[in-house]
Formats: C-alpha cells, sequence, structure tokens
C-alpha cells in the first residue's frame, strides 16, 4: 500500500485530532493520563503539525518558569512575632 | 594563606549551621530549638504565604493565617509521623486555618462571590478565538504559537515585568484554579498531593491545572511576542 495511503487510513480510523483537540487534552498529556489511543493520536498530530508542537513546547517551559519563582519572604514583623511566640510556647 | 591566618579568620566567623535536613529540623523543633524554628520558618513561611494568598483575600489576613499554621505546628508536632513529607503536613494545617478563616471573614463572601464560579466555567481552558470555528480549515489555529528560544523560562523568571504578569495573571484566576497551579507549578507538590490537600479527584485536579496553566501561558505568549520576541 502506498504509505501516504496507509498513513491518511490509519488517522482516519484512529480519528484525527484538529489543532484544539490537541490544546485542549495537552494537560492530559503533560500529566500521563492520556489513554493509549489518545496517546498515538496525540503523537500523530505533532507528527505532523508544528504549530502544535511549539504550543506544547510553550506550554512545559511555562510550567519551567513557575517553577523557577522563589516565594516572597514573609515581613520581618511578622518573622519576629513568630519567634516570640515559639518562645512563649516552649515555656508554657 | 597560612594555616594560622586562616584559622583566625575561621574563628571569627559566626558560626552557621549548615542547613538542616527534614528530620534534623523536626527534632530541633520537637526540642523547643529557637535556631531550628528560625530556620523552618524562613525556609517555608514564603511558600505557605503565597499558598494562603490563593485563599484569602488580602495580605494581611494571609499573614495571619500563616501565623496561625505555625501554632498549629506546635500543637500538632507531636502527632506528625511523617507520613508526608513536613512542607505537605504544612500545607496541610495552613489550608484548613484558611478555610476556617475564610468562613469568619465577611470579605471573604465577596472575594468568593468573584472568584468561585469556576464550577460553572465552562471554559475548557482554551480559548475558542485561538481557532478557526467552520470552513475547511476548522480546528486550526488562528495564529499559530511561536516557537520560544531555549532560554525563555530563565529569562522569563528573571524579568521582573514578566514575574508581575505572570502574579497577574495567577491573581485573576479562579480561587481553586488559583490553589492548585500554586501546589503544582510553584511550590513543586505532586498530583498525589495535591488531591489529598484540596480532596478533589484526580480528573477535576487536571482540569483545574489545564486551565490555570493555559491562562498563565496566554499571557507569557502574549508577554514574549511583545517584549522578547
Ligand atoms: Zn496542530
Amino acid at each position: 500500500m502506498d504509505k501516504n495511503l496507509k498513513e491518511h487510513l490509519m488517522s482516519y480510523l484512529l480519528g484525527r485530532l484538529s489543532c484544539q483537540d490537541v490544546a485542549e487534552i495537552i494537560t492530559e498529556y503533560l500529566e500521563g493520563a492520556m489513554s493509549l489511543s489518545n496517546r498515538i493520536r496525540f503523537h500523530m498530530h505533532l507528527g505532523m503539525c508544528r504549530d502544535c508542537r511549539n504550543y506544547l513546547e510553550q506550554m512545559k517551559a511555562t510550567v519551567q518558569t513557575l517553577g523557577k519563582l522563589p516565594p516572597e519572604p514573609i515581613s520581618p514583623h511578622v518573622r519576629e512575632e513568630l519567634l516570640r511566640r515559639f518562645q512563649h510556647w516552649k515555656k508554657g | 594563606m597560612l594555616f594560622f591566618e586562616w584559622l583566625t579568620i575561621a574563628l571569627a566567623l559566626p558560626v552557621i549551621p549548615p542547613g538542616r535536613d527534614e528530620s534534623e529540623l523536626l527534632d530541633g523543633l520537637r526540642k523547643g530549638d529557637e535556631q531550628a524554628f528560625a530556620e523552618a520558618v524562613d525556609r517555608y513561611s514564603g511558600s505557605l504565604l503565597r499558598v494562603a494568598m490563593a485563599y484569602v483575600p488580602s495580605q494581611a489576613v494571609a499573614e495571619e493565617v500563616v501565623q496561625e499554621t505555625w501554632m498549629g505546628v506546635f500543637e500538632g508536632l507531636s502527632r506528625f509521623e511523617g507520613r508526608s513529607s513536613f512542607k505537605t503536613w504544612l500545607f496541610t494545617i495552613l489550608t484548613n486555618r484558611a478555610k476556617t478563616r475564610g468562613t469568619r471573614e465577611s470579605r471573604y463572601v465577596a472575594f468568593a462571590e468573584k472568584t468561585g464560579s469556576e464550577d460553572d466555567d465552562e471554559w475548557g481552558g482554551v480559548d475558542l478565538d485561538s481557532f478557526i470555528q467552520s470552513g475547511s480549515k476548522a480546528g486550526h489555529w488562528i495564529e499559530p504559537p511561536h516557537a520560544w528560544d531555549h532560554g525563555t523560562p530563565e529569562r522569563l523568571a528573571l524579568s521582573k515585568e514578566s514575574r508581575e504578569q505572570i502574579e497577574q495573571a495567577i491573581e485573576a484566576l479562579p480561587a481553586t484554579q488559583r490553589q492548585v497551579i500554586t501546589f503544582r507549578d510553584l511550590e513543586g507538590l505532586s498530583s498525589d498531593e495535591v488531591c489529598n490537600i484540596l480532596q478533589v479527584t484526580e480528573t477535576n485536579q487536571r482540569v483545574l491545572l489545564h486551565r490555570a496553566r493555559s491562562r498563565v501561558r496566554r499571557t507569557l505568549a502574549q508577554y514574549v511576542k511583545g517584549d522578547l520576541g
């Protein structure tokens, strides 16, 4: 069978995902919560679609960015109050 | 450098104990060691405050919730068995305090009304206006996403302006979405831990995470396009 035809037939049988579908199930993919058949369809779409590959990379980069944001320290007066309460608790 | 020279300098420096690991820290707390407590406060309070902000309407109330959380630690320390990490245990105490606090705060009602409508939020995380809705190209991107270069996360995290954009995007999220993205992506908890703390199903957690991440990504995409691109 012609390779192209085979691919088309496969994607038809598996159910082709649109870019919108990909964007809607991307977290399912990143969370490893996707069924095998959806994962195959997902990868097939990505193999053919640079836009969605970019989207996936943007999503991963977003998560990475959020992981690089340190929390702001608490204000010194709250910190002092806490240490004071700890001393109090220790005595009580 | 001569050995004695080095020794003089070394002895003159204040003794800074190396960072204790979690169990050492807990031992210290149980013994009432103030150093250990100060270290625990410095290590975790920023995270606690950030999470508290996802529950209550103001910085002042969030700070009180953080204080109450540490009070809860004093009370519960002898019962803590280490089945979860110390940080996850802290978050569990915090969310309980924050929720109790939330119901007492009259302002919380306004806050909940503003942000608590996510249960009927029909929005699936992706804007329909990002995609062609009819014709042979239906389902395709209207404005295809660009490739971000490799160093983008570092650059975004270092830029004050982009950090502010991220903060605003997260603040604008419905409360439960904000809670989930804070736990998962800012604090690095696992989905199991978050499901436990929030008492939601895995699917529910994932849907909330998806919506939250999609919105933050969109904000970043606009920022990257405008300022870095
Ligand atoms: Zn696509």
